[in-house]
């Protein structure tokens, strides 16, 4: 539809939507052009403008999508005309992607605002206030190759967007590039983003060109019917799409196997693990296949594939971040396990509660990674405050701000990120009534209903989710301070607790866009997702199961029940008010298998060993061996350079010199020399100018008369 | 006389009268304000140009047939008064630093400047005759501008002196065609050929004896040898000004003539032509290649230049291949008026008092110490020897390919050649300023960094956006008059 029909038509909000885009681009051009030139706030609240006015955008989307829940396709202008490949750059305005708009713009609206405060101290923890301006820019940007990625109406685009958000993902995890281990850990960990989110996009490209082989197209629009009827003549197409659509999304919502990269990308300021990190980025992938769905909606061998991806990760790495000792890697690892539900929701055909679960996972895990940021500042700033109070420097100097075995107490030291953070805390949990429970308790009645062994899975996933969480909250907030730092520490500013309370809001009443029975967000979600998963028996889902959510609130509380006895009150009687000697009691009670959860399972090893290793011994070998001594050395050196060079000797010197600059020259020389000659001509008379002029006459009438006559 | 007549002239009128007022108006402007003199120059120039922009696409036969407007008129003005614009830029830092800051220089500008308007209008051979005393008379004493140095005296002497030698050939030429057809108008020149009572013997030399005339005024072998010699004499402005007002209102007079009037005279004047054209060609550019102070070095690119130009001429009784060469002509003419005037705008630059700091070796080193005007320059060269992208190199692909469609392989082959051995002293001119160390001192005023610069730039922008440039000179087609 054209901007100019739009208008006819009548749904004047919808001709908005291209500002969706243009906003964040506003923002960061300004931030670009003057920030050197503005102060912190200034370039901060220009910033968040941006994205506030981008999701007030977005809200008119919804509004108008409530009188017309088609929705529309805004093209923007034509992009790539190539004989029969015509590209439009397009905006897809439907239920689902203002879904997504909206999520975006919102959370990450919150999230900036909350990094006005928050970066202001990290530039000066850091040591370097003129990145300040830079931060905002490259969030502005994130934002704006987001919109991109949710509102494309075709696959290429959608891949600029794709990249775009990679692109920001790996400049601000290297945000610090010269911070980390041994001054380039966090440029490592960057490079690590990017470079296993390349495999994952190889895996999205091919599945793109294998679709424009297909289908001649990459519009969503002109694909999707023509599905079912390709699917029929070329199942093994369809397949081989989906497949690979998988890998790419393993590679951006960091399943198995390519994960790893995820828990690295901590090493990013907390805003963006926030923002980029847990609420919008790596759900890029499970977009994407609610996105794709009717490629899924015909392949159920695709759908198990996926499922049991997402529901594996999700158990895999819950059980890692029971091991884990640093605020954030906990948190990370959490997110992984969370975005295996996703996917494991979609995978089995259940679009709309991965979704749902998308949603309310932004709610609370941008809150947690919020909170966590301000625990971290906070004592950042009782260690601060403590090096003023007694002078000089001290042991805890070097003290790790995100390692809970340094905190303990900050319940009282810090009371709105404490109420914020048990609330984020329970929604992941899923107690109910809060949002992660609403979410989580659909997936896994979807679960329960399709294959059982994944409903167990996801189940025993939940249980550890409940105890880690449970674990970290004993751990941060409760018992004595475990550190002089963590003891001065103090409450944050207003600028980022605000935020925290609204999310903290979301996290709790989210839950009610979906509610059993009601299903708001489900009907929403029906005008663009037109698939229902069914049960096993071919019947359609029940909406609600009093034994799955008994279940599941049943594997919460034991989780938590397990969290405090082991890290509040035996931890209360084994310190007896010595709360330097903390020991993690799991540690002592698990021992070896302790040991296992805190490295990982050694993955990061294990594909060291596998793939890294031999990769760079084979790069070292092409490098020195083939590349520089075979092929430079030996075959461009003595064979070619040699066989030329003798050959040019040849021709140089017996034919070159003799024969043809010997000419050459003579001509040269010859040309010199009569140039002197005729100079001498030149003699400054006039009378002989004059000569020369009548001589030049009677030469030219003498012939004349001769040819005339 | 009708309104139409006095539209052709408009731009002349114009040009003539804000001359004369200008002497009068320059009496009370103090001597040490001729900025104020220069600038009125320029307003009046800009103020002409106003007016011949709307003659394009008109074709007009005013005053019984004495003058003709049509785009060739139109684009050869729009060249004349451009140059005049560049020229005042070069002269007035110039003038200063020589301390011969009169403000004669701007109004002789200007009189000279209408004697070549005249010329590109003029279609009898009395106008044409008259032009061009109107416009060398103001050039001769120009080129003595700078008295009492006697070497810009000698210039003006010898250039007054051979000017009027040659310009006898010319009146006798034009006297032996009227005698040959009984009038000097070219339409009816063209009537007495065509009813059969012309005589032919006595037209053909008539006709050569102006080519004479004109060889001598865009420096033809052997009517050349003046150039060098006046062009280093004359100061600089001067000289740069002549170099391309001089020789292409000479060019105009050239193909109005032959173009439109004598084609049928090409089976016995073509030979002559072609030798001309091929000698100037070999000459200058071998020549040049002896010289070592800049000036002459540029005199004999000049008559170089103007060999290359003349082939346009060569191929006037070949009929569409004729109009395609008038067109490449102005065009070449457009190219290497650019070019010339930026060229000259380096050497200004460099100059000091007492023709000091003309050396070739003075340059040396440029490169380093004035980065932008030795890029400049070295844009201006490349122009002249005709490497892309500069619209020197387009110059002489669209010459060289109308003279092939005219069918003188051999000269073309001529042209080619020269053209190689040009490199020579162009490209080492390039060499000097950035392989050779040396301390050269740049005394650029702001005007000769505006005519450098913009002309540096216009040389490879415009050739890199040379369609409507093409399509402007293909528009320019001469009209007969009839």
């Amino acid at each position: 539809m054209l901007l100019s029909d739009v208008g006819a038509t009548g749904f004047q909000f919808f001709a908005l939507v291209p500002l969706i885009l243009i906003f964040p681009l506003l923002g960061l051009l300004i931030n670009i052009a003057f920030g050197s030139r503005m102060q912190e706030k200034q370039i901060g609240w220009v910033a968040s403008g941006a994205v506030g006015l981008t999701f007030i955008i977005s809200f008119l989307q919804l509004v108008s999508l409530g009188i017309h829940p088609e929705g529309t396709v805004i093209r923007l202008a034509d992009w790539i005309t190539i004989a029969n490949l015509n590209l439009h750059w397009g905006i897809k305005v439907d239920t689902l992607s203002v879904t997504m708009m909206l999520v975006v713009s919102g959370v990450g609206f919150l999230i900036h605002v909350y990094a006005i405060a928050y970066m202001h101290d990290d530039v000066r923890i850091n040591g370097d206030p003129s990145r300040y301006q830079r931060f905002f820019v490259f969030f502005n940007l994130f934002i704006l190759a987001m919109m991109i990625l949710v509102s494309a109406d075709n696959y290429l685009m959608l891949f600029v967007g794709w990249e775009g958000v990679g692109l920001c993902s790996y400049l601000l995890i290297g945000f610090w590039y010269d911070k980390g281990k041994d001054g380039i850990g966090n440029a490592l960990a960057g490079k690590k983003a990017f470079i296993t989110n390349r495999i994952g996009d190889f895996g999205f490209l091919l599945a793109a060109f294998t679709i424009f082989g297909l289908f001649h197209s990459f519009e969503f629009d002109e694909i999707f019917p023509q599905i079912k009827q390709v699917a029929t003549v070329l199942p093994y197409g369809i397949l081989f799409i989906t497949v690979f659509m998988l890998l790419g999304v393993t590679g951006k919502s960091a399943q198995l196997p390519l994960y790893v990269w995820l828990p690295d990308a901590m090493a990013g300021p907390t805003p963006v693990s926030a923002l980029i990190h847990a609420a919008t980025m790596v759900t890029a992938g499970v977009y994407l296949i609610a996105r794709s769905y009717p490629f899924y909606a015909v392949m159920p061998e695709a759908r198990t594939l996926v499922s049991w991806v997402g529901a594996l990760t999700a158990l895999f790495a819950a059980t890692i971040a029971v091991g884990q000792f640093d605020i954030k890697k906990v948190l990370a690892y959490s997110t992984i396990s969370q975005l295996g539900f996703m996917v494991t929701a979609v995978g089995m055909g259940a679009f709309t509660a991965g979704m749902f679960h998308l949603v309310t996972h932004a709610f609370f895990k941008a809150l947690l990674f919020l909170s966590a940021g301000s625990v971290i500042q906070g004592v950042e700033r009782g260690l601060h405050a403590q090096l003023h109070h007694k002078g000089g420097l001290q042991e805890d100097h070097h003290l790790d701000p995100q390692d809970m075995r340094n905190m303990g107490g900050l319940r009282t030291r810090m009371p709105t990120t404490f109420w914020v953070y048990l609330i984020g805390a329970l929604a992941l949990a899923g107690i109910v009534p809060l949002a992660g429970f609403w979410s989580k308790d659909e997936i896994l009645l979807n679960a329960s209903n399709i294959d059982k062994r994944i409903y167990w899975i996801l189940a025993v996933a939940a249980f550890f989710t409940a105890f880690y969480m449970a674990r970290q909250i004993f751990m941060v907030f409760f018992g004595e301070p475990r550190t002089d730092a963590v003891a001065h520490a103090s409450e944050s500013p207003q600028l980022m607790t605000i935020p925290l309370i609204v999310l903290a809001a979301l996290a709790g009443f989210g839950g009610f866009l979906n509610l059993p029975h009601i299903e708001t967000f489900g009907h929403w979600l029906e005008h663009t997702i037109e698939y229902k998963p069914l049960t096993v028996l071919g019947e359609e889902m029940p909406p609600f199961s009093l034994q799955v959510a008994g279940m599941s609130t049943l594997l919460a509380l034991l989780g938590i029940g397990i969290g405090y006895w082991l890290y509040y009150i035996l931890v209360q009687k084994s310190l007896r008010g010595e709360p330097q000697a903390y020991k993690d009691p799991l540690e002592s009670a698990l021992g070896p298998v302790f040991s296992v959860l805190n490295h990982k399972y050694w993955v990061d090893e294990l594909y060291g060993v596998l793939v890294i290793h031999p990769y760079q011994a084979l790069s070292q070998w092409l490098a020195d061996v083939v590349d520089w001594r075979f092929w430079h050395d030996w075959f461009h050196d003595t064979v070619i350079a040699g066989t030329f060079k003798k050959g040019t000797k040849l021709l140089a010197v017996q034919i070159d010199l003799g024969i043809i600059d010997a000419t050459a020259n003579g001509l040269a020389r010859l040309t010199n020399w009569s140039s002197g000659q005729l100079r001498r001509v030149q003699t400054g008379y006039v009378r002989n100018y004059a000569m020369a002029v009548f001589i030049g006459v009677v030469f030219i009438l003498g012939y004349l008369i001769v040819i005339l006559k | 006389m009708k309104w139409d007549d006095l539209f052709a002239i408009l731009p002349l009128v114009v040009i003539s009268t804000w001359a004369v007022v200008l002497v009068l108006v320059d009496i009370v402007i103090p001597r040490d304000r001729k900025g104020i003199t220069a600038a009125l120059a320029a307003l009046g120039l800009i103020f002409a140009l106003y007016f011949t922009l709307p003659q394009y696409n008109r074709h007009l036969v005013a005053f019984n047939g004495m003058v003709i407007v049509d785009g060739f008129s139109a684009f050869l003005n729009t060249l004349f008064l451009a140059s005049g614009l560049l020229a005042i830029a070069l002269a007035y830092g110039f003038l200063k630093r020589n301390n011969i800051d009169r403000s004669e220089y701007y109004t002789l500008m200007l009189f000279s400047i209408s004697g070549m308007m005249l010329m590109g209008i003029a279609a009898d051979l009395i106008i044409i005759f008259l032009a061009l005393e109107l416009l060398s008379i103001p050039l001769y004493v120009l080129a003595g501008f700078a008295r009492p140095r006697l070497d810009s005296e000698e210039a003006a002497l010898k250039y007054f002196i051979l000017g009027a030698f040659s310009g006898g050939f010319v009146v006798y030429g034009v006297a032996l065609v009227y005698g040959a057809t009984g009038s000097t108008a070219i339409v009816e020149i063209i009537q007495a050929v065509v009813a059969g009572k012309a005589a032919m013997v006595l037209l053909t030399i008539g006709a050569a004896l102006i080519m004479v005339g004109f060889g001598f005024k865009v420096a033809a072998v052997p009517f050349h040898m003046w150039t060098p010699d006046v062009y280093q004499g004359s100061p600089s402005p001067v000289t740069s000004f002549m170099a391309v007002g001089a020789k292409a209102a000479g060019f105009a007079a050239l193909l109005r003539i032959f173009v439109s009037a004598f084609p049928y005279l090409s089976v016995s004047l073509v030979p002559i032509l072609w030798l001309i054209s091929a000698l100037t060609m070999i000459l200058g550019n071998i020549v040049a290649i002896a010289q070592n102070n800049i000036k002459r070095m540029l005199a004999y690119s000049s008559i170089a230049h103007a060999g290359y130009i003349l082939m346009a001429v060569v191929t006037f009784g070949k009929g569409s291949a004729a109009i395609d060469a008038v067109s490449a002509a102005l065009f070449y003419l457009l190219a290497y008026a650019l070019t010339n005037f930026g060229a000259w705008s380096v050497v200004i630059a460099l100059e000091k008092s007492e023709g000091r700091g003309l050396l070739l070796q003075d340059y040396a080193g440029l490169g380093k110490k004035y980065p932008a005007w030795a890029a400049a320059m070295t844009v201006f060269m490349l122009s002249f020897t005709g490497v892309p992208p500069t619209l020197g190199f387009l110059g002489k692909f669209y010459l060289f390919r109308s003279v092939l469609e005219g069918g003188f392989i051999g000269l073309a082959i001529i042209a080619v050649l020269t053209s190689l051995v040009s490199a020579y002293y162009y490209l080492r001119v390039v060499v000097i300023m950035y392989m050779q160390d040396g301390e050269p001192v740049v005394e650029g005023d702001i005007w000769l960094k505006v005519a450098a610069g913009a002309t540096a730039v216009l040389v490879v922008v415009l050739s890199l956006f040379a369609t409507p440039l093409l399509q402007w000179a293909a528009q320019a087609t001469l009209q007969s008059g009839l």
